[in-house]
């Protein structure tokens, strides 16, 4: 016993009820953002509310099954930046997108 | 795993101790072992790619003048002769939370040096992932019977299809391979090779239970996928 806890302390270990409250967590979650689809939300608070369940579960994920939280920021930051990135790349995509449709709508059916 | 201890010498947390790391001359990642940095990078690159593919869906969605399939009525599944939306994609994310979860509690374990355990649960990570899979042929072969195909399908826009088949045939893949390798490792864990400091089959590398966190890693980032994907692609 003595020579397993010896070989085990370079990486310690947390406690299993974080990991547990988390798991339950996500399910929760992942309940809640069914029921947004079960009880037809629409417009804005469906897409609100998708979008906040979205973000705490990718969260949970990445912070505490990843460990992320426990990482030091040399590593955190290298990994969130071109995430945020890619954020920035979706916005004009959006924009995009909106331009596309809006020449479809006026060429195919205004005629130009 | 947490803040790593070099003797005689104080690592500085936050924002400062991030500066130190990355202006140090040594390696950068302080405490991390260069395989789980090495997945960290693999699977920021497999974040773009996904990205790329929902962002394209993103766009392909709302620049088309005809009318996007309702996913709620496309997705729906009969149960007990009730269609009930979203059944199968439901329970497919469970599936893959569950299997999440016991990824996380088999790095634990390992960590732990508790094999059995360790071993167990893995065998439990890999049958979810294999029982997500089973679900997600079906669901294929669902919407290929009702005439889904890359190019047409009766429900409206044809470039539902494709990306479905993409996004979802890509995430797919992706388990499955999880799936394979669940299967190795569990395999090198009752096995003792991590307890052992056996060496693998590539690598001079003696084995470790850090190889466990790092395929944790990479189930944690599918699960972290199917996530985007559920709201994106099933909700939206």
């Amino acid at each position: 016993m003595e020579e397993t806890k010896k070989k085990s302390d370079q990486s310690s270990t947390h406690k299993i009820g974080i990991y547990l409250w988390i798991w339950g967590l996500l399910f929760v979650l992942s309940f809640f953002s069914y029921l947004v689809d079960w009880y037809q939300f629409q417009g804005l608070l469906r897409w609100s509310l998708i979008l906040f369940f979205m973000f705490l579960k990718a969260g949970l994920i990445m912070a505490f099954f990843m460990h992320l939280y426990w990482e030091r920021y040399a590593l955190v930051n290298v990994l969130l930046w071109p995430m945020t990135a890619i954020v920035c790349f979706v916005a004009l995509m959006v924009a995009e997108g909106k331009y596309t449709l809006f020449s479809r709508l006026f060429y195919f059916f205004v005629g130009g | 795993m947490s803040d790593p201890k070099i003797e005689g010498f104080e690592l500085e947390k936050g924002f400062r101790g991030m500066a130190k790391d990355t202006g140090s001359d040594q390696t950068m990642f302080k405490g991390v072992h260069w395989g789980k940095a090495m997945m960290w990078i693999f699977l920021l690159s497999d974040t773009f790619v996904f990205s790329c593919f929902l962002i394209a869906y993103m766009k392909g969605r709302a620049s088309t003048p005809v009318e996007w399939p309702n996913p709620s009525e496309v997705f729906a599944l009969d149960a007990f002769g009730v269609p009930v939306p979203l059944l199968l994609i439901a329970l497919m994310t469970f599936v893959l939370i569950t299997s999440s979860g016991t990824m996380a509690l088999a790095v634990k374990y390992g960590y732990e040096r508790n094999r059995k355990m360790c071993g167990y649960l893995i065998l439990a990570t890999a049958l979810g992932g294999l029982t997500f899979v089973g679900m997600q042929a079906y669901e294929w072969s669902k919407l290929i019977h009702e005439g889904v195909r890359p190019w047409e399908n009766p429900f409206g826009a044809a470039q539902f299809g494709s990306f479905f088949f993409m996004i979802t045939g890509f995430h797919g893949t992706h388990v499955s391979i999880g799936v394979i390798f669940l299967f190795i490792y569990c395999y090198k864990v009752f096995a003792g090779h991590y307890d052992e400091g056996k060496r693998g089959w590539f690598t001079k590398m003696r084995g470790d239970y850090v190889e466990v966190e790092i395929l944790g890693l990479y189930w944690h980032f599918v699960d972290l996928v199917w996530v985007f994907i559920f709201a994106f692609f099933y909700l939206w």
